[in-house]
């Protein structure tokens, strides 16, 4: 015990350090003694250090991810190059206007990414600057404000950005290659870009900063994830409902003044998306023009210097209210009975978990606002099968009954989706609280199958109403009706039991935003196996459908053992997919 | 060393700390005691400069911490109850950080950080990523941090927490020989037996108020007759009806 005396001693008489030591006594040098001024770049150190340490660890698996994360990038970038590579040929080929064609759909692009942007800056500025757990840390330290500004801008620009820009890579690639831009043209759509990523990062946390000042900071979350997914959902909609594959027909418009109008709409000259077009095309075009890049830079530099105002002014105090907890109260005495009542049957422990799994859901924005999201992936799906061309000339009965059959390869697509929203993250969402779970004298059996007919069950409900309604709207027949609904059924179980599988395999216990699980690692691995599985029951059910399609139109005889091993194998393989992960999973949580 | 004016905090309709006043002097080691919720995280946290008072003012070492923040911060270390370490970092790359923020580097702080890591069982730890830290480490790492670049005051939000024996140990030393040194520290602690060791005085919050300040002779005295521990005095002084509940309840 003596030495620990000393060694407490031997810190406590070190030597004295610069500047502290003169902090030590308050003489009038200590006074006059220069103050800590912390660097962003030191500011920035722990990101950098972490970024690092995330790509460096040894841990089993990461070449495994590295080698996905690097076979579906660059698959992702092919096809987004290709997809605008032949857009911008064909618009090449369109004589005088094709320039314009090309310019309007980079800004149409434009415009699209800066609304993405701006809402995923509000979002992540309400995390970065507000309640990340490293704020603690740097507020009770001496760090200019300025420089945490500058850092936590850095950070939210950086997190809100990098899925644009990986986005825009192959897309002004292709703008490059077509239109021949030459060895200078990456430079110049780096001077036209960065200031057009900075602008919606300012303007996005300056909001956030006069919301935070407004409403308590969890008030505030909850808002912006609603606003957020509303905004996504009506971009969503409106980039369907324009339907700009019809740029790429103006044989279907009725006069050139329509399609003249379509052109000219939604952009003005006073976005910033435009001066980036501007900025672009008149380089590519051969007549670089400089007043865009002037622009882009001026307003990038004026919002900067008043954002950084703003946040002198207000973040003390929003930071100050952000530490405070929105006043939640929950009532639901009406509801609860009826939900007792109707779960009564199946025993304590079930109700409870059930109840609970609900409960939980609709009392996090982050979660049940995705429902508003699903919402309009449905509604995008069914006008999509709606506007289907399946009537008129060259229209087979084979054609028109083998098009449903493939629909149901897009609704397992989507049931997965959903499945990695909803279903996947439940095991994760337990997070902290699977210690109470486990100590409890609870099976982890009762929780997974709790987890996964909860989720289960809702999903099932939309698949078979997804397909019934698309099947009405293609007015197939009843043999590919209960085909369709059969199938479907069969997958969503499975869809559902993988995910629960994977979830439980691949948790993401310390994320804070229940709306990232799914873009994990897991989640890919789950959205691929999804995708597998969808595949092999299409695969094996495609010759009996093929048979009894036959049969029908051309009057072929049905072959009954086509029938029974296809439908067959794929009922087994679905169940398969349903028990087994959910087995595994049982296995891993035990263990 | 630490002045404490008027200080009064609101949470919409809820007062967490009501108009409370005290001085802190140099080379002090102050205890705050109180029941959970009687406001001194809060207090703490206003010290630290995290949370802006709703009205009162706070001064480190004659600096009004919302009038100069950067000043007043510089004083101090501030080691919260529930400290967040970057995960990712190794225990001196954190050390190496924490002690940059208050612009202080190279051989010597490399040579400090190493001692009080080695003072903490903590060396041979230094260059693994915090995430393989078990919880007593993170917490002895979060308090070496406090003392990496020598502030002149220690705020600590209940310090024990998750220590061994051993440990917690060294930490007392380590306190006290830092107040007899000139510094300040004020600590938070449910632990009585702490506070009664460790602390020159002792303060005892309850619903935003303080209800006594004072040495242990000080609390005695205001206290009713025949308190003489301060486990009995805390009870006397936040009321007893809680352990008679207990009782009631344990009986039930």
């Amino acid at each position: 015990m003596r030495d620990e005396g000393r060694g407490t001693a031997d810190v406590l008489d070190a030597k004295p350090l610069t500047p502290s030591s003169q902090l030590q006594t308050l003489t009038p040098d200590s006074e006059t003694a220069p103050l800590p001024n912390p660097s962003t770049r030191h500011l920035l150190i722990p990101k950098w250090l972490t970024a690092r340490a995330r790509t460096t660890s040894g841990e089993r698996g990461n070449a495994i991810r590295l080698g996905v994360l690097v076979v579906f990038g660059l698959g992702f970038w092919s096809f987004i190059f290709f997809m605008v590579y032949r857009l911008l040929l064909f618009f090449k080929g369109v004589q005088e206007i094709g320039p314009l064609l090309a310019g309007k759909l980079l800004g149409l692009i434009l415009v699209g990414f800066f609304s993405i942007l701006l809402l995923s800056n509000i979002i992540t500025a309400l995390s970065s600057f507000f309640l990340a757990r490293d704020l603690d840390l740097l507020v009770s330290g001496p760090v200019d404000w300025l420089k945490l500004y500058m850092a936590k801008l850095l950070e939210t620009l950086t997190n809100s950005s990098w899925m644009v820009v990986l986005m825009a890579i192959p897309m002004f690639t292709a703008y490059g290659v077509v239109f021949s831009g030459g060895p200078l043209y990456p430079l110049v759509v780096l001077a036209a870009f960065l200031p057009y990523l900075i602008l919606p990062a300012v303007v996005g946390s300056a909001f956030t900063l006069l919301l935070v000042n407004i409403f308590p900071a969890r008030r505030t979350k909850d808002i912006l994830t609603v606003v957020t997914v509303l905004a996504g959902c009506g971009l969503v909609l409106f980039f369907r409902l324009v339907r700009p594959e019809r740029l790429a027909r103006p044989e279907g418009f009725r006069s050139l003044v329509d399609f003249i109008t379509i052109l000219k709409g939604p952009t003005s000259p006073l976005m910033p998306s435009e001066w980036v077009q501007h900025a672009v095309m008149s380089w590519v075009n051969g007549r670089p023009e400089l007043l865009p890049f002037y622009l882009l830079w001026s307003t990038a530099a004026a919002a900067l210097v008043l954002g950084a105002l703003l946040h002198r002014w207000l973040f003390a105090i929003g930071f100050s209210k952000a530490q405070e907890s929105a006043e939640q109260f929950v009532q639901g005495g009406f509801i609860r009975r009826v939900a007792h009542g109707m779960l009564r049957p199946f025993g304590i422990v079930r109700r409870e978990l059930v109840l609970k799994e609900v409960r939980v859901f609709f009392r996090d924005t982050t979660q049940w606002s995705q429902l508003i999201l699903l919402a309009v992936l449905v509604m995008v799906y069914v006008f999509n099968i709606k506007f289907l061309p399946l009537r008129g000339e060259g229209m087979t009965f084979f054609l028109v009954n083998v098009v449903p059959f493939l629909n149901l390869v897009l609704a397992g697509f989507v049931l997965a989706s959903i499945a990695a929203r909803f279903i996947f993250p439940g095991v994760s969402l337990e997070g902290r609280t699977l210690w109470l779970l486990r100590s409890s004298p609870m099976s982890m059996r009762e929780l997974l199958w709790s987890k996964f007919w909860v989720g289960t069950l809702p999903l099932l409900m939309l698949a078979v109403a997804i397909v019934g309604v698309t099947d009405y709207l293609l007015q197939v027949t009843a043999f590919m009706m209960v085909v369709s609904v059969l199938s479907i059924t069969f997958m969503t179980l499975a869809i559902a039991g993988l995910a629960i599988g994977f979830g439980t395999f691949f948790p993401q216990f310390e994320t804070e935003n229940a709306a990232q699980i799914p873009t994990s690692f897991g989640g890919l691995m789950f959205m691929m196996t999804s995708i597998l599985l969808i595949g092999l029951v299409v695969i094996l059910e495609a010759r009996p459908v093929y048979s009894y399609l036959s049969a029908e139109a051309y009057g072929t005889p049905i072959e009954p053992t086509a029938m029974v091993i296809g439908f067959g194998l794929s009922a087994v393989i679905c169940g398969l997919a349903t028990l087994a992960p959910i087995e595994a999973a049982l296995r891993k949580m035990e263990r | 060393m630490i002045k404490i004016t008027n200080l009064t905090k609101r949470y919409g309709s809820f007062t967490a700390v009501n108009g409370i006043s005290l001085e802190v002097p140099r080379g002090e080691l102050f205890g705050f005691l109180g029941p959970n919720g009687a406001g001194k995280t809060t207090t703490l946290r206003i010290i630290a400069g995290i949370l802006r008072p709703t009205s009162g003012t706070v001064e480190i070492g004659g600096v009004n911490i919302a009038e100069n923040p950067i000043a007043a911060k510089a004083k101090l270390g501030y080691i919260p109850d529930r400290p967040f370490i970057y995960e990712k970092l190794t225990g001196a790359e954190f050390l190496r950080f924490v002690a940059g923020l208050y612009d202080q580097e190279g051989p010597q702080i490399e040579h400090r950080a190493r001692e009080l890591l080695a003072l903490f069982d903590l060396e041979d730890r230094r260059d693994e990523l915090v995430e393989s830290y078990s919880h007593g480490m993170r917490q002895k790492l979060i308090i070496s941090s406090a003392f990496v670049h020598r502030p002149e005051v220690i705020v600590v939000d209940e310090p024990m927490v998750g220590l061994d024996p051993k440990a917690a140990r060294i930490l007392k030393d380590l306190f006290r020989e830092y107040a007899n040194r000139g510094h300040t520290i004020m600590m938070s602690t449910h632990t009585l037996e702490v506070a009664q060791a460790m602390c020159d005085r002792i303060a005892i919050m309850q619903g935003g108020v303080l209800r006594a300040c004072g040495t242990m002779a000080d609390l005695r005295a205001s206290a009713t007759s025949g308190a003489t521990g301060l486990e009995e005095i805390f009870l006397r002084l936040t009321g007893e009806n809680a352990a008679r509940a207990l009782v009631d309840v344990l009986d039930a």
